[in-house]
Parts: structure tokens; sequence; C-alpha cells
């Protein structure tokens, strides 16, 4: 027993890769389709959007990079499947220069590619604008002044869906995807609690704990964390993507995880009451 | 799929596999990736700022500024005045910081620092204050009894979190006796957040890498469909 226990304390750490590696690939060839339930925040993240009339006006700022994509990807395209359902029209912004390539891809492969929408009169891309919490503060002054033109080189003012809208008051709501700094806690800090407008979010897993608070203050009113939150909103919207998809190796992932965990604190403590009694 | 697509997830799974390579130990293909993902990142950013900030906000409006103008002064008045110098201040203050390649000079960069800490803390503390302080607080002033059990409990719960963890940040005083123990109490609760923090952070690292191993398997190999 004991060189059992002391050859598991040597283990080489390659080892465990080759099981977690093993636990995620497995369950995409061959899914378990393990069930899951839709919690609160996510329920909350779909009908909020849901409860908005067709016609309304959202702003959409993808505040991520490609690194964060697996998680924030899926949320993004289910966001963008919904509120293109409901007729909403859509303004995205970003404070990450590198959202801007994903913001124009999930539209091309949404908006455009699945329900047929107009840029310009349905969604606009405003394009990525340096300057973070200033931005947002600006946008509450003037939306086409801090964004004069789209991502394209269009002036904004000229286009048909920016009619009518000047500044926060102007939108539904914000829905926020976010990857870090600057996001939703920026977004939280600067505008809601100076425009007072509702605003949902889709961030990393690494991040939701951090805006849980902001969940029960009422500041967010729907929050997506991680895989997980991607994979219920997916869940509700009806689609299965990367998020839904990825979530049977997630679970078998941990699964050897907490095996690992167990098993290093039972060698741990059992080696230690061995050196006791010696 | 088009060829420069083609070529691209081929070049993206190149990479990965290099990246990858470095479970096992570290080696000259990861350490191409790294300094080519250092490299392209930084060319990129540069090359954003340029097209997206420095030419849009500042050198195009400079350009455009009629200097004709300045020859009739005090008829232009105080409108070309206001047009140029928002332009010509950030100017000033953007070409300060390249003193910092200078010894003698190397000073006055320091004022653009100054300037742009100045703007942001100032934005900062006013959402910190206004968002995070005063709601906050409000969002924890709860009723113990709601009239319902398990939101009672939450809230009793939530309001003990609180003031244990402050207690344990509380320094003025040994923690000794009343304060020792509530220390101690606030130690087990930040010790779960920490927990489910590092929960997440365990989700989304498997995340990362559930969305390459998907790359590499479905986009590239096209095995999973």
């Amino acid at each position: 027993m004991r060189n059992f226990f002391e050859k598991l304390e040597k283990l080489d750490r390659r080892v465990i890769f080759i099981f977690v590696a093993i636990a995620l690939i497995l369950p995409l060839f061959f899914p378990l389709n393990i069930k899951f339930s839709v919690t609160p925040p996510v329920k909350s993240f779909y009908d909020t959007i849901e409860s908005l009339p067709p016609g309304s006006k959202v702003l959409l700022s993808a505040d991520y990079d490609p690194g964060s994509m697996p998680e924030l990807w899926p949320m993004h395209l289910a966001a963008l499947r919904q509120m293109c359902k409901r007729n909403i029209k859509i303004i995205s912004t970003q404070l990450w220069a590198t959202g801007s390539p994903l913001a124009e891809r999930a539209f091309n492969l949404v908006a455009v590619g699945e329900y047929h929408k107009q840029y310009g009169i349905d969604f606009v891309n405003l394009g990525f604008k340096e300057g973070r919490e200033v931005v947002m503060v600006s946008m509450g002054n003037s939306i086409p002044q801090t964004f004069p033109a789209d991502y394209h080189g269009n002036k904004t003012e000229d286009l048909p869906i920016m009619k009518g809208v000047k500044n926060f008051s102007d939108l539904a709501m914000i829905v926020n995807i976010s990857g870090g700094l600057p996001g939703t806690k920026e977004w939280v800090l600067q505008v809601v609690s100076r425009y007072h407008i509702k605003l949902v979010s889709g961030c990393t897993a690494v991040a939701a704990p951090e805006f849980y608070p902001y969940l029960q203050s009422g500041q967010l009113v729907g929050l997506l964390g991680g895989m997980k939150g991607a994979a219920e909103y997916e869940q509700m919207v009806g689609v299965t993507g990367l998020g839904k998809r990825g979530m049977d190796s997630q679970s078998v992932a941990h699964l050897v995880i907490f095996f690992f965990i167990i098993i290093g604190n039972i060698a741990y403590f059992s080696m230690k009451l061995m050196k006791k009694e010696k | 799929m088009p060829s420069s697509e083609l070529i691209g997830t081929w070049v993206a799974a190149g990479l990965t596999l290099f990246c990858f390579s470095f479970l096992y130990k570290d080696n000259p293909f990861y350490k191409f990736a790294e300094h080519l993902y250092v490299g392209i990142s930084a060319g990129y950013w540069v090359s954003m700022e340029y097209h997206n900030v420095f030419r849009p906000n500042l050198w195009d409006p400079l350009m455009r500024l009629d200097l004709n103008i300045l020859f009739s002064f005090p008829r232009a008045g105080f409108a070309f005045m206001w047009q140029s110098l928002i332009l010509i201040i950030p100017f000033a203050f953007g070409i300060l910081f390249f003193t910092r390649f200078t010894k003698n000079f190397a000073w006055l960069s320091r004022w653009s620092m100054a300037l742009i800490i100045g703007i942001f803390a100032g934005i900062a503390i006013i959402g910190y204050s206004t968002g995070d302080l005063i709601l906050q607080i409000r969002a924890n002033l709860l009723p113990l009894w709601t009239g319902n059990w398990l939101s009672s409990l939450n809230n009793i719960l939530l309001t003990i979190g609180v003031l244990t963890s402050l207690i344990y940040f509380f320094f003025s005083k040994e923690h000794k006796g009343a304060l020792g123990a509530g220390a101690k109490v606030g130690i087990w609760f930040l010790m779960i957040s920490f927990g489910a923090s590092f929960g997440y952070t365990v989700m989304s690292r498997m995340s990362l890498l559930i969305g390459r191993i998907y790359f590499i398997f479905g986009e590239w190999l096209g095995l999973i469909k």
C-alpha cells in the first residue's frame, strides 16, 4: 500500500493530462446527452430579450477575443438567433479591437445567413472604439458622435437603424458578451448605475462569480456564466451549438479531476499518517 | 471551403498542436508558436490603433483643418481656435510620451500619463461609488425574515457572510474573543467563495481545451459531425 501511495505522490503530471484529454475527447465522438436544468439567471437572460416588442433597438456589445470563443461564441450566436427571431434591431459595438471581426462573422452567419436581415436596417456593426470606460460615458451623451462611422466606413447618422438613436435612453436594453476588461463590470458601473438601462451579460466562467452580486442587486438582469450558461441558453433558444455539445466533455472531465483530487488527498494524508506511525 | 480559409485552418491546427506540445515538455515548436502569437498580437494592435484611433480621431481631422482661417483670426473667431486646440493639445500630449526615449526630457511623459490616469481615475471613482459601493450596500440590507423559510435562510446566510468577512479584514484590533470567532467564520465564507471561483476557473479552462479539441477533430479533420 505504501508503495502505491508513494508512486501516486510522484505520478507524472502527463499521465493526468492523458486522462483529462481522453475524458474530453470521447464524449465529443460519443455524446452522452447529459440532461441539465436551466438556472434562473439564464432564464432571466432569455426572458428579458423575449419580453421586448418586435422592432426594439438593442445594443449588443461584443467585448471579447478569439481566446474566449469556446465559451462566448455559442452565446453570441444564440443571442443573435433569439433577437433575429423576435425581429429586434441590433446595434453592435466592441470595446475590444479583436471583437470586431467576430461580431462581423456572427452577423454574417446568423443575421444574414439564417434570417436574411438587412445591414443598416435590421442590424449594424459600429465597430471598435478605443477608450474603455470613456467610450461608455461618451455613448451616454451621443452614440453617433462616439461612433461617427460604422465598421464599413458608412456614416452612422445616415443608417436607417440609427434614426432616432441618440443615446442609451433610445435603446431597450444592452446585451454584453464579455471576455474580461473592459466588459460587464464596466457596463454595470458606468452605464447601468448612471443611465438605468437593463443589462444582461454573457461572460467567461472565470468572471461569473464576480458578477453574481450584481445579479442579486438587480444591476444585472440576466447572466450566462461560461460554457454551462451557453449550453442552458442554447437549450432555451432551441439550438445545438458548441455550448451543448461541450457540456458532456465538461462533465466527464470534471469527474476525472474530482477523482484525482480525492485520490491525491487520500495519498497525501495516508503518507502523513504512515510517517507519524513510523 | 475557400482555399484561403483552408490554409488558415491548417495553419491554426498546426499552431494548436505546437502549443499542445508544451504539455509534454518545452520545445522549439512551442517557442515558435509563442513568439509568433506575441508578434502578431503586437502588430495587430499597432495597426488597429493606427487605423481606428490615430487616423480618424487625430490625423485626418488635423489634415482637414483650413489653415487659411488662421490669417483671418479675428473674423473666424474662437470656432477655429476650439477646433484646432481640441486636436493640437492631445497631439502634443501624445508626442510627450516619446520623450521617454530621452534621458533629459523623460520627465515630460509624466504629464501625459497624469492626464490619462486623472481621466480614468475620475470616471472610475464615480462608477465604483455609485455602482459598487452604494448599490451593493443597499442590496445587502435585507430583511432577515421574509415570510418564506428558504429566502429568509438565504438572507440570514448572506448577512452573516458579509459581516464576518468584513470582521476578518478589520485589523485595528487583535482577532481574539468574539472578534476572533467572527473572523474565523469569515474565513470559511471566504474559502467557500474562493472554492466557487476555482471551480468556475477549472470550467473555463476546460472550455478552452474543448474549443481547441473540437476545432482539431471537427473543423480540421472533419471527424466530428
